[in-house]
């Protein structure tokens, strides 16, 4: 399923809605779950799974074409996790 | 940081705020995007959605696993799960927010 797919099963279903503006609140949820961790904040939706930012200290990497060792900087990075829900839905619970 | 935690609540605001809709609506309207992600994920099918990231579901082999602390051996069934792999301009935002 792809962004356009998921858009059209909320129009499908909200009939008295134009498509754009469908198009337009899929993509504030979106965008509103990007903003809250790029301010370091989590979002926990329940029964769908949590986003939350992780940190990872610097180290030094290894091109692996070349072998040559390089300073990767230390960094946040996004981290999603299943919740409960439908992590026993994906197992038939 | 201001290290909040977000619910669906503060989405519907933030469609509320967009969309000129009610506010219960709009509640409906996240509810309605969450669950046809997971029924999708549920299906097996991958949800891919750009400039955000990829939901897959992978399957997992049998195993034996061990209690940490009695070391005692317990079978860990064939399984499924869910990864979640953010896009390029998650990724850099995220990063660049919390430098």
């Amino acid at each position: 399923m792809i962004r356009s797919e998921l858009i059209q099963k909320v129009a499908d279903e909200n009939p008295h809605l134009y498509q754009r503006d469908v198009e337009r609140i899929v993509n504030t949820i979106f965008e509103e779950i990007i903003d809250a961790m790029a301010r370091g904040d989590r979002v926990e939706l329940r029964g769908f799974g949590a986003f939350s930012v992780k940190s990872r200290d610097a180290r030094t990497g290894r091109n692996p074409r070349t072998g040559e060792s390089v300073e990767v900087e230390a960094k946040s990075v996004p981290f999603f996790k299943t919740g409960k829900l439908l992590r026993d839905r994906l197992n038939g619970k | 940081m201001t290290n909040k935690t977000l619910t669906r609540m503060d989405l519907s605001e933030a469609v509320f705020n967009e969309a000129g809709l009610s506010r219960n609506e709009c509640a409906a309207l996240v509810e309605s995007v969450l669950q046809h992600m997971s029924d999708a994920l549920v299906s097996g099918e991958t949800v891919k959605i750009s400039s955000f990231g990829t939901f897959s579901v992978r399957d997992k082999a049998a195993r034996v696993g061990r209690n940490p602390k009695t070391g005692e051996e317990v079978p860990i069934h064939p399984r499924r799960v869910l990864t979640f792999r953010p896009s390029h301009l998650m990724k850099e935002r995220v990063a660049a927010g919390n430098k």
